[in-house]
């Protein structure tokens, strides 16, 4: 097995084993969603209506949550020096963390998004968009979470600074998730153009985000 | 400036104790020589190395921390580091060479201070590497750990590897030169040449 691969696999591992992380991330989805009808008051027509975007909007804070400790963990205990110095560059050390926290935070989220929009009432035909928009921008959430934690690996209370840091950069990804599921249940607009969009920033913040992470890495190891 | 003008020279086989006061610099020399800092001036070349690899890539960095994964058992941890560092060692005979072969499948969180750094220095043999930087390495071991490690310590060097230790405690190493950072009058090259 090639050092990268058995990086992700021992992420996957450790993540099944102590399993507080995602179980806080659903745990905190399912409550930020439950909650807000009660908040809102029993309109069944506003709650269909901005579905979407509160499902995108809890998501996202989610998987903050677990986010600060993509590289906590490996900072405290000396895995992360070891790394640095091991046969990979750090930038595939920082996809490799990326792709694990997707698969360990991001795909139990996209999966339950689907059963919470059942809570908001949301319309039939904005579940097919709203998972392709889950599927296609889920990735760029947890690249781009990559950035923040690392920038904040040596910090006490990293945890707190992250979503400051990283909330603003989510708002492309946000915009063009929402507008395309709206696209296809209220029109105007084409579902295509802010969906194909959409795809770009994930593209994009997998190939860009490796790149800062691994520099604040760098930074924060020295 | 934690030091200046500093050359140190290892040729392979040779073992230096880095001994000195606390706060002297024995640890940011290490850090340095592995490239986890970048000295503010001057180089640490590996002769006979591979080129296209940093030297840090090169060694194996034993720090204060042992870097191991309490969730994980004894065995997966040393698989970890043997896949990820490239190693093609016998896990197996690695966990019996450092006396861990009974903890094997016990979580690494419930091993002594001792076990761990016995855990923590098996990383040595799962892959080869020409330098070892050993950072106060018997740091809680037993007398016979101790013992253990010397005998790795010894085989690296009749392997032609070279090992910079930091240390506090006579490691009873048989050819170590010693390098005192509290009495080093530093006014030669910059270069630290390994």
């Amino acid at each position: 097995m090639n050092p990268f691969l058995s990086l992700i696999s021992r992420d996957l591992r450790l993540a099944r084993r102590q399993g507080g992380a995602v179980m806080t991330a659903l745990g905190f989805y399912l409550v930020i969603v439950a909650t807000l009808p009660l908040g809102l008051g029993p309109d069944l027509n506003l709650l269909s209506r901005i579905a979407p975007g509160v499902l995108w909007v809890a998501l996202l804070l989610s998987s903050l949550l677990s986010a600060d400790r993509m590289f906590h963990d490996d900072y405290e205990d000396g895995s992360l020096e070891i790394i640095a110095l091991g046969p990979i560059p750090l930038e595939l050390v920082a996809l490799g963390k990326a792709v694990a926290h997707w698969i360990t935070v991001g795909i139990p989220l996209l999966l339950l998004a689907p059963l919470l929009a059942l809570l908001l009432n949301m319309n039939e035909s904005a579940y097919l968009p709203l998972i392709a928009t889950l599927i296609a921008g889920t990735p760029a959430v947890s690249f781009v979470a990559g950035i923040g934690a690392a920038l904040t690996v040596g910090m006490r209370k990293g945890g707190l600074l992250l979503p400051l840091l990283i909330l603003p950069l989510y708002i492309p990804v946000l915009i063009f998730a929402v507008s395309a599921v709206d696209a296809v249940v209220t029109g105007p607009g084409s579902f295509t153009a802010p969906f194909l969009i959409l795809c770009a920033l994930t593209l994009a913040a997998i190939v860009l985000s490796p790149l800062a992470t691994a520099a604040a890495l760098r930074l924060n190891l020295s | 400036m934690v030091f200046r003008n500093l050359d140190v020279t290892a040729k392979a086989g040779d073992a230096y104790a880095i001994i000195g006061p606390n706060g002297a610099g024995k640890t940011t020399f290490l850090r340095c020589v592995a490239g986890l800092l970048a000295p503010a001036s001057g180089s640490v070349t590996l002769e006979g190395g591979d080129g296209e690899r940093s030297v840090g890539e090169q060694c194996h960095y034993i720090g204060h921390l042992n870097g191991i994964k309490p969730a994980l058992s004894v065995l997966e941890n040393l698989q970890f580091y043997c896949r990820f560092l490239g190693g093609d060692g016998d896990i197996q005979l690695v966990a019996e060479r450092l006396a861990l072969s009974e903890l094997e499948d016990i979580p690494a969180a419930y091993l002594s201070a001792g076990q761990k750094r016995r855990l923590g220095l098996a990383r040595l043999l799962c892959a080869h590497r020409p330098l070892w930087l050993l950072d106060e390495p018997a740091v809680s071991l037993d007398q016979a750990s101790q013992d253990i490690l010397a005998q790795i310590v010894a085989d690296h060097m009749r392997g032609g590897g070279i090992v910079l230790a930091v240390t506090h405690t006579p490691l009873g190493w048989e050819t170590a030169e010693t390098l005192d950072f509290g009495r080093l009058v530093l006014e030669e090259t910059e270069d630290a040449v390994l």
